[in-house]
């Protein structure tokens, strides 16, 4: 056990803490306004890239940095961008998800393509796995794919499709094989947004946006030669990309920082003149949600640990979307019960705090609980590769 | 940045472990435990082990390691629920000795300690968590007065480290003139815990340091090593759980191929293990981080605790029927947990200090 930094790697971070104070007047300042970044965005997405500081284990014909992979490294970035409030490289879909998986399982024209420019922020793409009848069962999806001549034609529907309504390219399931087995019937498939036969609808949920979309496809034509990994391997294909947005979600520092919102909160805002931090109940509540998050803080640091080492960890890896997630949503509820009536005012009412943003968390984080496999797919999850229990026994039709 | 276990910890938490598995399997903890009583057998094979003197400096005969390598030891006797003193004797009373004995107190005290020779208790309750049926000692002149409850380790102990009001420490001889113990019978038989009561009784003052940073560390130290045993308390009961519904069928089917029982199994699995990670920290920043050291210990009692609880109940009820029988012996850890969440502060009590030391509440 030790948590102090060798110097390779506090001479990284005082690289890193050099770079990003020389380069303080390009932080970009927004999204840049619109649906796909802006220039500035891109421009700072590009020098990320360039220095290492974005893709940075993308191997250089492929438009990446083509480092070494380092995890430690990887979290002093983190660490220094947090720190010098600095726009970090570009995430989304098709940098986390669909870049991992060609680079595990795609052609080498696939690579080519596609990679270099979804880095740089070129190409935005939408993921189409789940569907209104393939939810947890997603391997029983529906959309249809059927050979004919050099292409595909494919018919159904996605739900759930974040981005869609402004993403150039899609990475979806298919059903390829009707007449096999479910998980062997399905391929994974690329195509470009604006093919013909595509019908984008926007999702309102009941935090008031469409954060997701419905997306509907009639006669939609695509070239057989963009699948990714071969026909009738979309479900295994489909895994790998699974566990890289697992890893993503029930983020440790992201508890942390509202952890520290709250308690700023806690310290300002008053009742009865006096801070909500004077009340024993509320404060009670903050202290056991603080050990929560330092739990998982020091949870993630011995994940991290045991990713360099190759130390196996058990169950312990299976445990961060369903904790992680659970603990982002009691936060946000606590901050509400912390601002009482005023935690209930809600897109720009007078009063109103932190623009609604607890409210909005509350909500939003409901869903992220249910999506990337829910609740009760994590605990089958936890229960069956983490304990060995096992599977529910299929039922058998008379 | 390394957030983990050495190669030689682990080989030490595993041979603490094939120990226990020898000397104090279940029939062993329940004779033990019917009797209220130290399985000195036990004892004696982990003092062989080195056990004993895990944190006492090698110049008195010790092993001088630090705290994490002792709630590796405590999470293994949780997991085992070893009916053997260690945390008030092998933890808080060595510390007490190192940081504030005198280097004559230390010569004559802590080789026997580190041998397994001599048990001390320690008697910091109402410091701690506050007084309770007007417990509290008063020093003066070298003579102890007033009574202390919930002493740790009890029984079989040769000497005691013990507060008093004003936070001093002081040594205190087991069969010191004016000195009255009671057992306290507490739910969990495998560890012991007392009462003393103290009529004009001479004591050694523990007075080479600041007693009450000392007092601090003991408490801290000690709010570690119960929330380890908690871990490996917690632990063995879910490994229970799981394998007994791994076997028991019902309806045709082993339970755990129910959803209803598998997802009880994985909220106990991960709750449990980030408390790990969190014991680990605490632990180590009790050597490494001083300013983190108090309130990760805090957090690591407290919230260690509330799991605990949840484990022990659900654990339980995975073995339906049978996790209530005395047969079975899953209450000796139950009670183990039980017993760790009220020592040293229950808690809300542990969550008040917590809070106080961020400034968040004026300390009390």
């Amino acid at each position: 056990m030790d948590l102090a930094y060798s110097a390779e790697y506090e001479a990284f971070r005082a690289e890193t803490r050099a770079f990003l104070e020389a380069n303080r007047h390009r932080f970009p300042s927004g999204w840049g306004g619109g649906n796909r970044p802006g220039p500035e965005l891109l421009a700072w997405q590009r020098l990320l890239i360039e220095h290492g500081y974005a893709a940075r284990t993308i191997p250089r014909e492929y438009g990446g940095y083509g480092a070494e992979p380092d995890v430690l490294k990887s979290r002093i970035i983190a660490e220094e961008f947090t720190r010098a409030r600095a726009p970090s490289g570009l995430s989304g879909q098709g940098i986390s998800m669909l870049v991992p998986t060609l680079l595990e399982v795609g052609s080498e024209e696939q690579k080519r393509q596609y990679i270099a420019p979804t880095l740089r922020g070129e190409i935005i793409w939408c993921q189409g796995y789940s569907e209104p009848g393939s939810g947890s069962d997603l391997a029983s999806l529906q959309t249809r794919a059927v050979e004919d001549g050099h292409d595909f034609v494919i018919n159904g529907q996605k739900i759930w499709t974040s981005t869609a309504q402004y993403a150039d390219m899609i990475f979806c399931l298919v059903r390829t094989e009707a007449e096999r087995a479910k998980h062997q019937g399905i391929s994974y498939i690329l195509f470009p947004m604006s093919t013909p036969g595509i019908e984008v609808r926007p999702l309102k949920t009941m935090t008031g946006h469409a954060e997701f979309n419905e997306v509907f496809f009639t006669d939609v034509r695509v070239p057989q030669e963009n699948v990714v990994g071969g026909r009738g391997a979309g479900w295994f294909v489909a895994n790998a990309t699974l566990k890289h947005e697992r890893g993503m979600l029930g983020d440790p520092n992201a508890a942390g920082s509202r952890l520290s919102a709250i308690i700023e909160l806690m310290n300002t805002e008053t009742v009865d003149g006096q801070t909500l931090m004077q009340n024993p109940v509320m404060r009670d509540r903050l202290m056991k949600l603080q050990a929560r998050v330092l739990a998982m803080q020091f949870h993630g640091l011995r994940l991290l640990t045991a990713s360099a080492s190759g130390d196996d960890v058990g169950l312990a890896r299976l445990i961060v979307k369903l904790e992680g997630c659970e603990l982002n949503h009691q936060l946000a509820a606590f901050a509400i019960d912390v601002l009482g009536e005023l935690g209930v005012l809600y897109e720009g009412s007078p009063h109103l705090r932190a623009h609604g943003s607890w409210q909005r968390m509350y909500m939003f984080d409901l869903g992220l609980i249910i999506g990337g496999g829910t609740a009760q797919i994590q605990k089958n999850i936890i229960s069956e590769r983490g304990l060995g229990l096992p599977r529910e026994p299929k039922l058998v039709r008379a | 940045m390394e957030f983990g276990l050495s190669q030689d910890q682990k080989m030490m938490q595993d041979s603490v472990h094939r120990t226990l598995d020898r000397a104090a399997p279940l029939a062993r903890v329940r004779e033990a435990a019917e009797a209220n009583a130290v399985a000195r057998d036990v004892h004696k094979a982990l003092a062989d082990l080195g056990v004993t003197g895990l944190l006492i400096p090698e110049s008195f005969g010790g092993a001088g390691l630090k705290l994490l390598d002792a709630a590796l030891v405590s999470e293994t006797l949780g997991r085992h629920a070893a009916p053997v003193p260690f945390i008030a004797a092998s933890v808080m009373a060595p510390l007490a000795l190192i940081h504030a004995g005198s280097p004559e107190q230390q010569q004559r005290v802590l080789p026997k300690l580190a041998a397994g020779e001599t048990i001390a208790g320690v008697a910091i309750a109402e410091s701690v968590s506050g007084t309770r049926d007007g417990a509290g000692l008063t020093a003066s002149g070298g003579k102890l007065n007033g009574k202390a409850l919930f002493v740790m380790d009890f029984a079989d102990a040769d000497l005691f480290v013990v507060a008093d009001r004003a936070c001093g420490l002081h040594l205190v001889e087991a069969n010191a003139p004016g000195l009255t113990k009671t057992s306290l019978i507490s739910i969990d038989r495998t560890r012991t815990l007392g009462e003393i009561a103290c009529n004009n009784t001479p004591a050694e003052p523990l007075q080479n340091g600041n007693a009450a940073e000392v007092l601090s560390r003991m408490r801290d130290a000690g709010w570690v090593m119960l929330a380890a045993d908690t871990l490996g308390a917690g632990w063995h009961m879910i490994d229970q759980a799981v394998a007994y519904a791994k076997e028991r069928k019902q309806f045709d089917r082993v339970i755990g191929s129910f959803q209803a029982v598998k997802h009880m199994c994985a909220e106990m699995a991960a709750e449990l293990e980030p408390c790990r990670s969190l014991v680990w920290y605490a632990a180590h920043a009790f050597d490494a981080i001083p300013a983190d050291a108090a309130l990760t210990a805090a957090h690591a009692k407290a919230h260690t605790s509330e799991i605990g609880r949840f484990v022990a109940r659900t654990a339980t009820e995975v073995h339906g029927g049978m996790g209530m029988t005395d047969l079975l012996g899953l209450h000796y850890w139950f009670k183990r947990i039980g017993l760790n969440r009220q020592l040293l502060g229950g808690p809300e009590r542990v969550r008040h200090l917590a809070a106080a030391m961020q400034g968040f509440a004026a300390a009390s």
